[in-house]
């Protein structure tokens, strides 16, 4: 049998391979001068634009959703093969239902893969941007790097369109397997060197207990498709709903039952998890829950948490970034995708579940962020946090959730990759990555520092950070809809507990920085020598005592991209000109990237609306 | 569609995006641009606030007036409506007021005089922030009062913490770090557990409409979901209140925030919370509130009484005002408990009332501390009315008001409230509300008496004083105190020199402490004449000095142990104060030799050195010292004050001009005939 490939499907992750096989040949042929690791980049970000245009054609296109790589009717597998036969008294509409209408498909491009695929693009956009930076003059290999960074890409647009098990943890892999590369690749690092190992390790791991739920899955069932999938498993469950009083099967798409679910609330969820034993072996439980084991690695989830702080921070700061957006957005998408649309039907069992996990993982998470005094690190628990908030509405049992937690994701990706922007700013500037780095920033560089001001209290959730604020009222509405009582209480105190250093960094940048005497400058990256301040003289307007790192870069605006600050003075070649090339080299893709979150957070902050009009309601029915 | 709330918000909005524009004016040019930019956004929107108050339909002020209604996030189901009635017009005028005096206290005449706009501080005064955040403070204030929409209350109600953090954490006190994120976690926890309680009441009902709401009156929601929807709600506007066990933020948050903040803080964040429960909590959750009501009354009387009982044994003269504060919302808080009309109008006046006097109490009590360089009552001693007669006479009128004679804004509403509390709404239990009455009454009288125990501390008695001056000097770790001991009492500094020379005593110890301060510390029997108190050292007036007496002659001060120079700080403090209450020495070269300027602003955790370099040369230097005399009251002071004089007083003879707007909407959601 021949397959007719939908190219214009599978259009974006094929122009992102492509682009990755053509950046690694131009740099095996490119001559070694300096305008090669730019102009690799540049190719790198035009592949990546291309292929957000493809994407967004696919989400602008109307009618019904893009389907390839698929499987006729007939050559449906044997179904319920672990499952045993149809119970008797399943139902009348059970044997109607037995049989998936139409064919089941690998590969879907419906809302919620352009979703995710553009988040993972448009995040993508800003992790390249960020690594035009990262790679303007160290010894990192630029090709390596920019394919890698490519796969990755591929792999995170793959996922979300993924319909079977067998591509779905395929392209997880290949979103997971080259950052443990992209980790290493700083070479001679020892932090970069064990945040690599730990990555690999607890990625490896995840990825084995996974595979293990997912052949469980497959041996159960006898299919790998989720549409089918769900359908064997809803067949096998009458849902009892004890609200009405009534038997109804679930064989209507597994959206509608986890929407009855969420209509009869959670205590009701309980009695018939009790039901789901007597049909469904236990085994299927088993299946479920190492699956969602295998997830909450990849979304650093509490138990599967403690990875986090050490990778970030060894990593590269845009691979930092990218983990945390990209990587995270990929592993939630799998994780709907499992939960949702294959297993919507074991709802009772998992819910429960995710909820613990989510309350443990926003209060561990926000906890040890408490403590942090490096930025990434902080970055990294908080976003740990937020993986909890994400995961939340899962864990509520209400139809909307799936809602929820894409619209926090993508309010989320924003605020982090904002944030991550400005740290890498400063990391470049500083050397550091600090807290105290940023003791300050807003008299050094007011738009940096006003700009990573708002994207922490777009995470804290507070207004002017209406975006952060709109998201957590999401969320919130849904557990609350859901009846997740003690699931909101939870939440609403980490919300507090985060708030707490969000605003202690927020304070640290509108802070002045010391004056410090020269017998008391030990810092390498030459934080000033008793640098005598103009203190404004009493009428001064912002200068106050904000001593510069840079003389003279108190009272002046500067641009955002910092491009007139001589960076980190006098710790390389003395030549003006090429200083000042390196400069525009490393600033102004930061700067871009920095105006294009805050351009995005204001814009959601203004009219989230946009941002909620994204989120894709359902899986649409398969067929 | 009305245009009038859309520009009370979007005035101060335009006026705080116009100050991120940067700007490359050198710095005198700015901080005038700067001095008239806050005082004419204010004054606009307040002229605004103004035309609302003048338009208003008074015939039928229980109908919701100047309503704005668009749709903004169709997802959430948010709307962007906004009106103004009978409940919220009163608060809409007050918030504008008191923004509007704040910025005249800080903006009036050249700015530049103790605890206004321009005057230098340690660490940089930072007046464009400061009109930026008061700004922002403005929009969210006001947004909350004219919010008809749940969410959006929410949002304006959030709006604010934010810009308040920052002006405890940057212009505040010494301990203001702590005091602004307690401040921030306190509220935050609070408003989150009110999001919780708005987002069932929409589960519950499907809308966010405060009209349709309150209209509805609980139908559509079961008792029990009432009850916790008004538990939730009401907990997170308790907070923000604050109610008794929920206080605790406020009188340190009260302490620390520079003078502006304090009164925004009491004059119209505290309102947020009590007007909450009479916009929401108790109109549409009726079933809930009668509920919760007794246990409301209780906290509320509770507070009354640990208020009153806390206030009697502080020392700082800001922190006993905070302390009244609650006292004085327990009250207000009891009067919502009655649920009858009598008491939540009272309710409703207290608010109003308690925002016009406790801001003028904070203006007066910043006054006091930027002139004495400490709240400590006992560090102010006694004989305020002879030293500073105006100023002790304005204390004296705003502490009588707040213990609430008859005749001023202060009585009514709290007799009113105890009034209400006689006759409770049918459901309570009559008894315990009498119980209710009866400690409140005990409360009020208390008030009484810690307002009058602290009149006579500060107001009469001797004049006999410890002022504390910080020098301006970075001198980290050590205590210098300059006791000037039997100093001079001549009048005439021309010859406070001689004297000194001739019989000034000073004892310079130095010794090791943590707050990196130089205390100045002289004192000094009365003056032959009361009224010349100017003449003492330790208190000489900034005009015509030309010298400064005693040991806290600049030369001494030059003179001063090394442990007072140079010396590195790793202490707690670092804070080296700008606002040196240093005698004497005006803007002639006297101060210039005072070693060191305040430089180490926020050294807290940050082990490193004062900068300790002698900064003699600048003007701002100069005028710090210069202004540490005693000034009576201010033009600037004065322009800010007189309008909350005149309202007290206006509200205290004519209670009715408020009663009747609230009258008729109290009516329509408690039932009363």
């Amino acid at each position: 049998m021949i397959q007719s490939i939908d190219y214009y499907a599978v259009a974006a992750p094929l122009i992102l391979a492509l682009t990755g096989g053509l950046v690694l040949i131009l740099d095996a042929f490119l001559p070694r001068r300096a305008y090669a690791r730019p102009l690799l980049g540049v190719i790198t970000l035009a592949g990546v634009l291309v292929a957000l245009g493809v994407v967004v054609t696919q989400a602008l296109r109307d009618g019904a959703a893009l389907r390839t790589f698929c499987v006729p009717e007939g050559l449906a597998g044997p179904t319920r093969a672990g499952l045993g036969a149809l119970p008797a008294g399943g139902g009348p509409e059970a044997g109607a239902a037995g049989a998936v209408a139409g064919p089941s498909c690998s590969f879907v491009v419906d809302d919620f893969t352009t979703v995710f695929a553009g988040l993972a693009l448009l995040a993508g956009v800003v992790v390249v941007l960020l690594s035009m930076a990262e790679l303007s003059h160290t010894d990192i290999p630029v090709g390596e790097w920019y394919f890698l960074l490519l796969c990755t890409l591929a792999g995170a647009v793959a996922l979300p369109a993924a319909r079977d098990l067998v591509m779905l943890v395929v392209a997880l892999e290949l979103v997971s397997l080259p950052v443990f590369a992209l980790t290493a690749l700083r070479r001679y690092d020892g932090r970069a060197s064990e945040a690599a190992v730990k990555l690999f390790l607890v990625s490896v791991v995840s990825t084995a207990v996974m595979l293990f739920g997912v052949s469980l899955l497959y041996g159960m069932t006898g299919t790998v498709y989720l549409d089918r999938l769900a359908h064997t498993l809803a067949e096998a469950v009458p849902a009892i709903d004890t609200a009405a009083g009534r038997v109804s099967v679930g064989s209507r798409g597994a959206e509608q039952v986890t929407a009855q679910m969420g209509d009869q609330g959670i205590s009701s969820a309980y009695t018939s998890s009790l039901q789901i034993t007597h049909d469904l072996p236990p085994v299927v439980t088993v299946a479920v829950v190492l699956v969602l084991a295998g997830f909450a690695f990849k979304v650093a989830a509490v138990p599967f948490h403690a990875w986090a702080a050490d990778v970030y921070q060894g990593a590269p700061v845009p691979v930092a970034a990218l983990l945390s957006v990209i990587s995270k957005a990929a592993g939630f998408a799998g994780l709907i995708l499992v939960l949702v649309a294959a297993l919507g039907s074991q709802a009772p069992v998992w819910a429960p579940i995710v909820a613990i996990i989510a309350a443990l993982t926003m209060t561990v998470g926000n906890l040890l962020a408490l403590r942090q005094r490096n930025a990434v690190r902080l970055l990294a628990w908080s976003s740990v946090a937020q993986s909890g908030y994400i995961l939340a509405p899962l864990g509520v049992l209400s139809g909307e959730a799936m809602r929820a937690s894409i619209a926090y994701l993508i309010f989320y990706a924003v605020m982090n990759l904002g944030a991550f922007t400005v740290v890498m700013l400063v990391a470049r500037r500083n050397g550091g990555t600090e807290i105290d780095d940023y003791r300050g920033l807003v008299f050094r560089n007011p738009l940096a520092g006003l700009a990573l001001a708002f994207f922490l209290i777009c995470l804290a959730g507070l207004p002017p950070g209406l975006a952060g604020l709109f998201a957590k009222i999401v969320v919130f509405r849904e557990i609350v809809d859901g009846g997740g009582a003690w699931l909101a209480v939870v939440m609403a105190v980490n919300t507090v507990i985060g708030l707490y250093y969000y605003v202690a960094w927020t304070m640290r940048i509108f802070t002045p920085v010391q004056v410090t005497s020269p017998v008391q400058v030990t810092s390498p990256a030459g934080v000033p020598s008793g640098a005598d301040v103009t203190s404004g003289a009493g009428t001064g307007v912002t200068s106050g005592a904000g001593t510069g790192v840079v003389p003279g870069a108190g009272t002046g605006v500067t641009s955002a991209d910092g491009g007139d600050e001589p960076a980190r003075a006098g710790d390389e070649g003395p030549d003006a000109a090429s200083r000042r090339g390196r400069v525009r080299g490393e600033w102004l893709p930061v700067g871009v990237a920095i105006a294009l979150a805050g351009v995005v957070a204001v814009a959601f902050s203004v009219a989230p609306q946009l941002a909620l009009d994204l989120v894709p309601t359902a899986f649409p029915p398969p067929g | 569609m009305s245009w009038l709330p859309i520009m009370l918000l979007g005035v101060p909005m335009a006026g705080a995006a116009a100050l991120l524009v940067p700007s490359r004016m050198d710095g005198p040019a700015r901080g005038r641009l700067l001095r008239v930019h806050g005082l004419a956004v204010s004054g606009v929107t307040f002229v605004l606030a103004l035309v609302l108050a003048a338009t208003f339909d008074y015939g039928d002020p229980a109908r919701v007036q100047f309503e704005t209604n668009l749709a903004w996030i169709s997802g959430l189901d948010l709307r962007f409506h906004l009106g103004v009635d009978g409940i919220s017009l009163p608060l809409v005028v007050l918030t504008a007021l008191l923004t509007f005096l704040c910025f005249v206290y800080l903006c009036w005449g050249g700015a530049d005089r103790p605890g206004q706009l321009l005057r230098p501080r340690a660490g940089g005064n930072r007046p464009r922030a400061l009109v930026f955040t008061l700004l922002v403070l403005e929009i969210g204030m006001i947004g909350t009062f004219l919010a008809l929409d749940l969410l959006l209350f929410f949002v304006f109600f959030e709006v604010v913490l934010i810009p308040m953090y920052f002006v405890i954490a940057i212009w505040g006190g010494r301990a203001r770090r702590a005091a602004a994120i307690k401040f921030i976690l306190y509220t935050l926890l609070g408003s989150v557990v009110l999001l919780l309680g708005l987002l069932l009441i929409w589960a519950q009902t499907g809308t966010l409409d405060m009209v349709a709401l309150a209209q509805a009156h609980g139908t559509g929601m079961s008792r029990s979901v009432q009850l916790i929807a008004f538990v939730a709600v009401g907990i997170g506007l308790a907070v923000k209140t604050p109610m008794w066990p929920l206080h605790t933020w406020l009188p340190d948050a009260h302490t620390e925030a520079p003078t502006v903040g304090s009164v925004l803080l009491a004059g119209v964040l505290l309102k947020m919370g009590t007007y909450g429960f009479a916009r929401i909590a108790i109109p549409v959750l009726p079933d809930g509130a009668v509920v919760v009501a007794p246990w409301l009354g209780a906290f509320a009387v509770i507070g009354i009484i640990y208020g009153s009982l806390a206030c009697l044994a502080q020392r700082d003269l800001k922190r006993m005002i905070a302390y009244s504060s609650i006292g004085h919302m327990g009250f207000v808080l009891l009067g919502f408990a009655t649920l009858n009309s009598t008491g939540v109008n009272a309710a409703l006046f207290g608010n109003v009332a308690h925002g016009l006097i406790t801001g003028l109490l904070f203006f007066l009590a910043g006054a006091v501390k930027e002139r004495h360089g400490t709240a400590d009552m006992s560090a102010l001693g006694g004989g305020m009315l002879s030293r500073l007669p105006h100023l002790g006479s304005l204390l004296t009128f705003a502490c009588i008001a707040s213990l609430g004679l008859p005749g001023l804004a202060g009585f009514w509403g709290e007799m009113l409230t105890l009034l209400g509390a006689f006759e409770p709404a049918p459901g309570l239990s009559r008894p315990l509300f009498l119980t209710f009455m009866a400690i409140g009454g005990l409360g009020a009288v208390l008030t009484a008496a810690y307002f009058l125990t602290m009149l006579s501390r500060v107001t009469h008695g001797r004049s006999v004083e410890t002022v504390v001056a910080p020098v301006l000097a970075g001198a980290g770790g050590d205590h210098v105190f300059t006791t000037a001991e039997d100093g001079p009492t001549l009048s005439r500094a021309d010859d406070v020199g001689v004297l000194t020379e001739g019989r000034g005593e000073t004892r310079v110890a130095a010794e090791r402490g943590n707050s990196g301060e130089i205390r100045a510390e002289s004192r000094l029997p009365r003056g032959t004449h009361p009224e010349d108190a100017s003449g003492l050292p330790g208190e000489t007036p900034g005009e015509g000095r030309d010298d400064l007496p005693g040991g806290t002659h600049p030369e001494d001060g030059h003179g001063l142990p090394g442990g007072a120079r140079a010396v590195g700080e790793r202490g707690n403090s670092g804070v080296i104060r700008a606002e040196s209450k240093l005698p004497g020495g005006t803007r002639t070269g006297g101060a210039r030799d005072l070693p060191g300027e305040a430089s180490a602003e926020g050294a807290h955790d940050f082990p490193g050195e004062a900068h300790a370099e002698g900064r003699g040369g600048l003007p701002g230097g100069a005028r710090a010292v210069g202004a540490g005399g005693l000034h009576d009251v201010a033009g600037y002071e004065l322009a800010a004050w007189v309008p909350l004089v005149v309202l007290i007083v206006l509200f205290g003879l004519w209670p009715k001009a408020l009663l009747l707007i609230t009258d008729p909407v109290v009516r329509t959601f408690v039932g009363a005939p």
